[in-house]
């Protein structure tokens, strides 16, 4: 089974992508601390995650991409236009360069209603078209109910979809979201982001996603730049970017060892789990029960296993819990610090993280046959790769 | 009872609230956005009738309205009269001593509005004059409200400046707080006192609502 690969999305979408080259001092989390941002990074239409710890200097680029604060340097670009060039003194006023910015506050006009929040971007417009263009977007984000409420009576998923409407009904060049879902449970998190990759198969826009949650960059995210102390560390698929060289904010999302591409093959909603198989690179790898997630069968999900949740046995455990026994051959055991890495194939190469005692006490070497034991709650639902990457 | 000066005072102390919200709103939005570095000179220039005695006040705002000063002769060469002692000219008077009442309430009201409202506005294309009707008076109600009802309350209950430059000239310049004094300059204590009453009642009046529209901040505006 062959996958999609995300970097299909850049070709024919070169001309509305967003060019971000900019410097800038800024204050960190300390208040006293100035911090030196120096980024230069390309967005193309779709979702990038701009991921760091807090501090990092992610919102100030978003500031500066948005047009309300200025960066000392640097050079904006937007679908081929200038936003701002430090070289030629080109600095476009916020309120005319169209990017639409969720803030983390959200900023809801506490004044208005949910629809005048909505109306308050399309002010130039005839006011029939301001109707139209409202009401389309208050369906889409399945909001309408919500119109006539202020922001202080609406529930905080729902104050989500009227920002984020808010923003997406004076179609944007460009979309700049700041944490905008860290407050919300995982499932109210999907069905946002489902309804905006679903407006944005129509728009095809750069979304620039601000988030420091590891679990939101897989979930969602189609490419991650990671940015640290004003730097961007690393840039890619969420894939990509966990195999580059470590630092210490990947070393943040390492949590997750073991990341596989995986075909559901059967739900089992009593159970709450469902079946899938791994895909290695030599074609079908092993099965796995992973608990329930958003899903039908023939979808395509990503897993991940933290290499220190798999337990290692030399013979066929018999009467656990675990639902997943995979038979393998230990191919490399190699010591870092305290611990020992183990890489076990059975299908798909598995990373293992042991302390030497068991090694020890197992006799495990190179070329022996294990069992590698993975509780069902131990495989982490990453992200539904089937439909976000058309 | 002397409804004749209670009129005038009326009359006066209206249209000087009037012409505060059209003179106060700019300043005050210049005092709260403004980055300039010398801001501060501005804000205490503004602030400075809040601890100058009347008097002084008064003397040169006589000083500048007499034939001496270039304004004073400008005046004089469109209306072929002087300022001092006529209405216009305790107009002009109250409404600079009682400036700062309406510019520090709208300047704080402006200053409380979330900045974050104000990016957001501009990230919809929203132009600064387009933001401040849109969203800043509307969120700053409450304030506009207590600095227009100070500085009315200010100017019906001022003295000093008033017998400066406006003198005693009934129906033209004697308002309550000048006829009170004239009453009892001639011992006329029991009349002194009604209009004295009346003055202290509206006082304290008027200060509930400003206390009670800053307790609940949203008396006016039943929202946020």
């Amino acid at each position: 089974m062959k996958f999609d690969v995300p970097s299909k999305l850049e070709a024919n979408t070169l001309d509305s992508a967003l060019h971000v080259q900019i410097r800038r001092e800024y204050c960190g989390g300390d208040r006293d601390a100035t911090f030196s941002l120096d980024v230069n990074f390309r967005v193309p239409s779709g979702i990038t995650m701009l991921f760091g710890p807090s501090g990092a200097g992610k919102t100030t680029v978003l500031d500066c991409i948005a047009g309300v604060r200025s960066p000392d340097s640097g050079r904006i670009e937007l679908a081929e236009q200038t936003l701002f060039e430090s070289a030629v003194q080109i600095n476009i006023r916020a309120e005319i360069r169209r990017i639409g910015y969720v803030f983390q506050s959200l900023a809801l006009f506490p004044h208005l209603t949910a629809e005048q929040n909505i109306h308050y971007g399309l002010f130039k417009l005839p006011v029939a078209e301001r109707r139209r263009r409202a009401a389309a977007i208050l369906d889409s984000l399945h909001i309408a109910h919500l119109r006539n409420r202020r922001p202080r009576g609406i529930s905080g998923g729902e104050r989500q979809r009227v920002a984020l409407a808010r923003a997406l009904v004076t179609q944007p060049k460009a979309l700049l979201l700041d944490e905008p879902l860290s407050a919300l449970d995982a499932a109210t998190k999907a069905g946002i982001m489902d309804d905006l990759r679903a407006w944005n198969e129509q728009h095809r826009i750069p979304v620039l996603y601000v988030t420091h949650s590891r679990e939101e960059v897989f979930a969602l995210g189609e490419r991650v730049i990671a940015l640290e102390q004003g730097r961007v560390v690393a840039e890619g698929t969420p894939l990509q970017v966990l195999s580059a060289p470590r630092t210490e904010a990947i070393a943040g999302w390492m949590g997750l060892e073991n990341i596989f591409d995986a075909e559901v093959l059967a739900l089992h909603e009593k159970q709450g789990t469902m079946l899938c198989r791994l895909a290695s690179a030599a074609g079908a790898g092993p099965e796995l029960e992973i608990p329930l997630g958003r899903s039908t069968a023939g979808d395509r999900v990503r897993v991940g296993i933290g290499a220190g949740e798999i337990l290692i046995a030399t013979r066929v455990p018999e009467g656990i819990s675990a639902r997943n026994v995979l038979q393998g051959e230990l191919k490399t055991i190699e010591r870092r610090d305290a611990m020992l890495i183990a890489k076990v194939d059975s299908g798909i190469l598995f990373e293992v993280h042991l302390t030497p005692g068991a090694q020890e006490s197992l006799q495990l070497v190179a070329g022996k046959r294990v069992w590698l034991v993975i509780k069902t709650y131990s495989c982490h639902l990453l992200q539904r790769t089937s439909r976000e990457l058309l | 009872m002397n409804w004749e000066a209670i009129a005038l005072t009326g009359r006066l102390a209206m249209i000087v609230a009037g012409a505060l919200v059209l003179v106060g709103l700019p300043i005050a939005y210049w005092i709260s956005f403004s980055r300039w570095r010398w801001k501060f000179l501005i804000e205490a220039l503004v602030s400075v009738p809040l601890v100058l005695p009347p008097t002084v006040l008064g003397f040169y705002l006589l000083v500048a309205f007499g034939s001496g000063s270039w304004f004073g002769k400008w005046w004089q060469s469109i209306t072929g009269h002087t300022l001092a002692f006529s209405f216009q000219g305790l107009v002009i008077a109250s409404i600079i001593y009682s400036l700062p009442f309406a510019v520090q309430p709208f300047a704080a009201s402006f200053a409380a509005v979330d900045p974050a409202l104000l990016s957001v506005s501009s990230t919809l294309g929203a132009s600064r004059w387009h933001t401040f009707w849109r969203v800043i008076l509307p969120l700053s109600v409450p304030g506009v409200v207590t600095g227009v009802v100070l500085s009315f309350a200010h100017t019906v209950g001022e003295f000093g400046v008033v017998l400066m430059i406006g003198g005693n000239i009934p129906g033209v310049t004697r308002t309550v707080s000048i006829d009170i004094y004239d009453r009892v300059q001639a011992i006329e204590y029991a009349s002194a006192n009604q209009t004295a009453l009346v003055l202290l009642i509206f006082a304290f009046a008027v200060l509930s609502i400003v206390y009670a529209l800053n307790r609940r901040i949203w008396a006016v505006y039943p929202f946020k």
